[in-house]
Parts: structure tokens; C-alpha cells; sequence
């Protein structure tokens, strides 16, 4: 997983409260066998419309979502963090997340930054005024910065350690691995192998 | 203070704790199917990472595989390729797999008992919530998400937190007649749905010890039903006769250690349990769900419930739409419930000993006209054992279709599905609103009682038959 401390991208408002993870992916992509290339499946429901922020080409390359209030939330599928990621997301701003969400974005890189719901007010403002804005969102420090707006960022302490070292659960696991390693030493060999 | 079953199991997997953090336990058996593994391995592929200890993971294809014409390719193109994609995984990463077509291949549950992998003391984990089958033998055994696959693959451990335990005390002795199954779907409509949640429920006293292995993997099973992470049932001398000879129980001076180690595999006498519940089963009769989620079930002597008599708000509102769903009206009979379809199988009920238990109800009768009835091997090797005792024959001669191993219709990913309407006596473990096929209406009964309805036409018990002509 990628080291994350410091962001600057294209914001896109996201003017939903209670986005939940079916209208973030449908259930009708989670038959495939991949974990990229669900891009085209994000939102599939509303990229048929035009008006739809995704289709504005100002947006269009967008990679810092902010969003309304309850972002998440419903079925606790994976496939919707990896359809963020895919699109090319690297934050999305809310008010409040859903904490199973929460928890999946954490453990795989996308940052979900909690601000109050008057900063993101403010910023979906300036980026409807303004298409195209950039939004930099500083981990390190906790702030988000868009034009004028300078607004202080929720993340909690283990995750935004995790982020910053770009350490994924797998990649948390491995910091122990000697302590596997000697476990394994231990292990009574009466139990069984499945290769012979 | 005692320890329970279940904590003396974790604590022996601890690899690493720490204050405020999950613990770190290390997995014995890892198995795995085509459904919930292709974007664990991708993520592997992606992050450059092996599979640790292929030789503690065993993969099978069961989910998605037809039950008819094995030998010819997969028709549904997502089937197949998760297929495909599994046969290309294990092959990249080392990992056994027993495909369609092998003599070892079946329901992942029912595989691993019967290679003697399943063995007390372990943890066994899989991308399957059914994996609670396992803790028949007194292994920790629990189902885990896609990116928690991925962490097993990669590390052989994982991160958890402790379950609650709750011990379940089955007392008395089973009447003729009911079985396994039937104690299972009277625990979980006395707890709920809910009621196991967090929970490592453990079966005992006299009715479990009188069990044989087959049947208390049909109570562990669906533990999970009862919202519970695992079931378990102490060790003795029924798990291992039955562990005993099998490919990979251990053998000579092993044998003996092991042995020696499953025996201090119980609760002790001042464990304390976080919650305890108590079943009689001399009271039990052969139980059967009239609703959408396995806590609807009653005695097969009762009827249908009136929505209008449950006091509770949420309960009586989900009796409704149950009732709806299903198509019942309350005060029906349970016994004059019609169906269209029989299917016995499955990893709850789709053993040896749950076949020859059908057999013996059917043998020598015919089924009732216009039902149908599927009889689906749990796998390659109890299909080969039945055919071997010639049930194969009594099935068929009965008017049943006789199958080829798989989930099959438990679950529908594979053509075996109901059509909407239709409904089933379903030997399975799930009741829910389209689970054996879009618009299915599922009755979950035990082997004997499907049979008898494959007999009658109406949910049934072997009691209800008339005596059989003698078989010529
Ligand atoms: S038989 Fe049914 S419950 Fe068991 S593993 Fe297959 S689909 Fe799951």
C-alpha cells in the first residue's frame, strides 16, 4: 500500500446525504472475479444521467470526493472501496461515515476524512462556483484547504498512523512475522498437512 | 478460574497480544472455494505476496458446479469462470484442489472431515460462514470475509478479537423419529436468529454425546444460523473412532499424542460461560421452518402461527411478510403444507448417514405425483459410498433424481433452483426469501422428514406413512 501524508486533487461535490454502498456499487457487479477494474461500476445507477457530477468533465477526474452527511452505509461489501479507488479516489470528505465503510477504506488505502458538515457546506460552494478546484487534503497536519476554506479533518489515530506508513492489514501482520515464524516452530507436528 | 472449550482453543493460537489490539491467532486449516477466493488471490498477485502454507490450505469446487452432465463445460459464464479462475489460482500458488470430476471434490464441509483434515483442536477457518461445521470435532472454526482470506493466504494467522461463549445443554435422550437437525432448528427458534450473535456456542450434554459425528456436524453447521461465529462440541471417543484410519488423521506414536491432547479438549467443571441455555430433548419432534429465516420453525405437529398473536412488534411484523412471502395462511396445518420439490443435500444434511437415513424411509414406496425429488451427495465419495450400498438404486426406483455432488439447490448458484412459487422440503440450512431460487418458498426439515414428504406430497414425517409393501 501506498504511503499517504499529503493529497492535492480535483474536488467533487457529492450533494447525497445517505449514499449507501448499493448505490455506491450495484449488487450486479459483485459476480466478477477481479478486485480493479470496477471504475466503470461506481454510482452505475447515476452515470446514465448527465447531470450527474461524474459526468461533468470538469469532474470527471476528480479524486477527492466530498460528500453528504452518512456515507457508507448498508451492506458491508468491499467492492465499494475498491470502485473508489478504481476511479481514481484517493479521499472522500464527509460529516459522518458509516463505520464498517470506515473501517474497509481504512484497511485499503482511501483516506475518509471526517469534517463538519458546515466546512463541507463551504467547500461544495467554491467547487460548484468553481469546477475543476483543487482540494489538498494534509493528513499530517489534519486540514483540508480548498481555495479560501481552510477546514480542520477527523481521522483517528491508528488509521492515519496505518495511512502514513502505508500499511496495509496484511502488511501489519508481516511487522510480527518472526513471532509467526516461532509459533510455527512450536506447533505439535501430530497436526495435519494437507500436501504430503 | 476453568477455561471453556472454545477459550482453551484460542489460547493455544495466540501468536501475538497486545493491550487494546485484536490477538493475533495462528489458523490450522485453511480451506477454500471458488466463490469467495479470486480477489484474494488477486490481491496476492497485486501485492506480490505467496500463499505462506499452502500445505495447511486445501481448496474445492462445490458452489457453483452442476450436478448433472459433469463432464461437459460450465453453460453459466460466471460459474465458469470462477471456476476457471480458482483451477488458475491454486495451480499459480501451490494450492491443492479436488475440480468437478475428482474423487476427493464436494461441499468444503464435507471434504475436510472426510480426509480426516478436520480434527480437534484447530482453528479452521473459511471464506464460508458454514464453516462452523467444523467445530463438531472441537476445532475453533469460523467463516471470514474476502480481505480476510487474503490474510490468511498471506500470513497463516489472523486478527481477531475473543467470542462470547454460551453453552447450549442438551439433555435427555432423542425420541425415534427426530434427530440432529430437528435439535438445531428447535435452538435456534428458542434463541432467535440473533441470539448467538458473538457467541461460540458450545453443544453439550447427554442428547449431543449420543451423536454420531455426522449428526453434530449437522448441528454445528448451523450455529451459524442462530447468528452465532462457531459451534463446538468436546472431543471423545465418537470423533476419534471417526477421525481414526482416515487419509490424514495421524498415525503410530502421532496418533497417541494427539490423542492424548484432544482428551484435555473440554470445558472444565468451573468454567463459566457468558450465557447458557438449556433444550430437552426428550420433548423434541421433528421440527420444520413455516417462514423466511430458520428461527421460524415449529413442531411439524403444529400450525402455521397467527401473526395476530405475537406480542412482540418486530417479530409479529416479520411473521407477516414471512407469511406473505410464503404464501401461508395462519392456522394452516403444517402437516398439509404441499410442496412441488424435495431436495436432500447439502453440508448440513448431505452426509452418508443422512442418505441411508432417507433411504430407509423411501425404499420400496413411490413418490408422490407431481413432486420432485433431488437427492444431491455432499460429495464425490459419499455419492460413491451410497452407490456402493445400492441407495443410488432405491432413490431412483422411489422417482428421485440422483446427483452428482455440490451445494446444488442449498443455495441455487447452479442451475438446481426453484421457480418462482415453488416450493420446497429442503434438507438445507437456509430459509431465506429467494435462496433456493428467485420467488422459492423453503421448508428446512431433516432427512427423514423430507423423505416422508417426498412420500405424502405434504410435509411429513416417517411416522405418517402407511407401512410399506415388503420389497420383493
Ligand atoms: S451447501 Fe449450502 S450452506 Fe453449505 S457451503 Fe454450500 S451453499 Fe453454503
Amino acid at each position: 500500500m501506498e504511503k499517504f501524508s499529503r493529497h492535492t486533487g480535483v474536488g467533487v461535490p457529492l450533494r447525497y446525504s445517505n449514499v449507501d454502498t448499493d448505490q455506491i456499487i450495484p449488487a450486479v457487479y459483485l459476480k466478477r472475479v477481479t478486485r480493479t477494474g470496477f471504475e466503470d461500476a461506481l454510482f452505475a445507477a447515476w452515470r446514465g444521467d448527465d447531470s450527474f457530477v461524474l459526468n461533468q468533465p470538469a469532474f470527471s477526474s476528480g479524486s477527492v470526493l466530498v460528500a453528504g452527511p452518512d456515507f457508507g452505509t448498508g451492506s458491508s461489501r468491499e467492492h465499494a472501496v475498491w470502485a473508489l479507488k478504481d476511479y481514481g479516489f484517493k479521499v472522500v470528505l464527509s460529516s459522518r461515515f458509516a463505520d464498517i465503510f470506515r473501517g474497509n477504506s481504512g484497511k485499503q488505502g482511501l483516506l475518509t476524512g471526517e469534517l463538519a458538515q458546515d466546512d463541507i457546506e463551504l467547500i461544495w460552494k467554491v467547487l460548484e462556483n468553481a469546477p475543476g478546484t483543487e482540494v489538498t487534503v494534509d493528513l499530517e497536519h489534519r486540514q483540508v484547504r480548498c481555495a479560501e476554506v481552510v477546514a480542520p479533518m477527523q481521522v483517528d489515530d491508528y488509521t492515519r498512523w496505518r495511512l502514513m506508513e502505508g500499511l496495509d492489514d496484511i502488511g501489519l501482520t508481516m511487522r510480527h512475522v518472526d513471532m509467526i515464524s516461532d509459533f510455527e516452530a512450536a506447533r505439535p507436528s501430530h497436526k495435519p498437512r494437507t500436501l504430503s | 478460574m476453568g477455561r471453556t472449550l472454545a477459550e482453551k482453543v484460542w489460547d493455544a493460537h495466540i501468536v501475538r497480544q497486545a493491550e487494546g489490539e485484536p490477538d493475533l491467532i495462528y489458523i490450522d486449516l485453511h480451506l477454500v472455494h471458488e466463490v469467495t477466493s479470486p480477489q484474494a488471490f488477486e490481491g496476492l498477485r497485486l501485492a506480490g505476496r505467496q500463499v505462506r502454507r499452502p500445505d495447511l490450505t486445501i481448496a474445492t469446487e462445490d458452489h457453483n458446479t452442476p450436478t448433472v452432465d459433469i463432464d461437459k463445460p460450465i453453460a453459466d459464464l460466471t460459474s465458469r469462470t470462477q471456476i476457471d479462475t480458482l483451477r488458475k489460482n491454486c495451480e499459480e500458488f501451490g494450492v491443492r484442489l479436488h475440480p468437478l470430476g475428482d474423487v476427493d471434490q464436494g461441499i468444503v464441509h464435507v471434504v475436510g472431515p472426510q480426509l480426516g483434515l478436520t480434527q480437534p483442536g484447530l482453528t479452521v477457518v473459511c471464506g464460508d460462514s458454514h464453516t462452523s461445521t467444523h467445530g463438531a470435532f472441537g476445532a475453533l472454526a469460523f467463516g471470514i470475509g474476502t480481505s480476510e482470506v487474503e490474510h490468511v493466504l498471506a500470513t497463516q494467522s489472523l486478527s481477531a478479537r475473543p467470542f462470547k461463549t454460551m453453552a447450549v445443554n442438551v439433555e435427555g435422550t432423542l425420541k425415534p423419529g427426530t434427530t440432529a437437525k430437528d435439535i438445531i432448528l428447535a435452538v435456534i427458534a428458542q434463541i432467535g436468529t440473533g441470539g448467538g450473535q458473538g457467541y461460540v456456542l458450545e453443544y453439550r450434554g447427554e442428547a449431543i454425546r449420543e451423536l454420531s459425528m455426522e449428526a453434530r456436524m449437522t448441528i454445528c453447521n448451523m450455529s451459524i444460523e442462530a447468528g452465532a461465529r462457531a459451534g463446538m462440541i468436546a472431543p471423545d471417543e465418537t470423533t476419534f473412532d471417526y477421525i481414526h484410519g482416515r487419509p490424514h488423521a495421524p498415525a503410530g506414536k502421532e496418533w497417541d499424542a494427539a490423542v492424548e491432547y484432544w482428551r484435555t479438549l473440554r470445558s472444565d467443571d468451573d468454567a463459566v460461560f457468558d450465557a447458557e441455555v438449556t433444550i430437552d430433548a426428550e420433548s423434541l419432534e421433528p421440527f420444520v421452518t413455516w417462514g423466511t429465516n430458520p428461527g421460524q420453525g415449529l413442531p411439524l405437529s403444529g400450525a402455521v402461527p397467527d401473526p395476530e398473536a405475537i406480542s412482540d412488534e418486530t417479530s409479529r411484523a416479520a411473521a407477516e411478510r414471512a407469511l406473505e412471502y410464503m404464501d401461508l395462511a395462519p392456522g394452516t396445518r403444517l402437516r398439509d403444507i404441499a410442496v412441488d420439490t424435495v431436495f436432500i443435500g447439502s453440508c448440513t444434511n448431505g452426509r452418508i448417514e443422512d442418505l441411508r437415513a432417507a433411504a430407509e424411509v423411501v425404499r420400496g414406496r413411490r413418490k408422490a405425483d407431481g413432486v420432485r425429488v433431488l437427492v444431491v451427495p455432499g460429495s464425490f465419495k459419499v455419492r460413491m459410498q451410497a452407490e456402493s450400498e445400492g441407495l443410488d438404486a432405491v432413490f431412483t426406483e422411489f422417482g428421485a433424481e440422483w446427483r452428482h455432488a455440490g451445494c446444488s439447490m442449498c443455495l441455487g448458484m447452479n442451475p438446481d433452483q426453484l421457480a418462482p412459487g415453488e416450493r420446497s422440503a429442503s434438507t438445507s440450512n437456509r430459509n431465506f426469501e429467494g435462496r433456493q431460487g428467485k420467488g422459492g418458498r423453503t421448508h428446512l426439515v431433516s432427512p427423514l422428514v423430507a423423505a416422508a414428504t417426498g412420500v405424502r406430497g405434504t410435509l411429513s414425517s416417517p411416522a405418517d406413512l402407511e407401512p410399506s409393501e415388503p420389497v420383493a
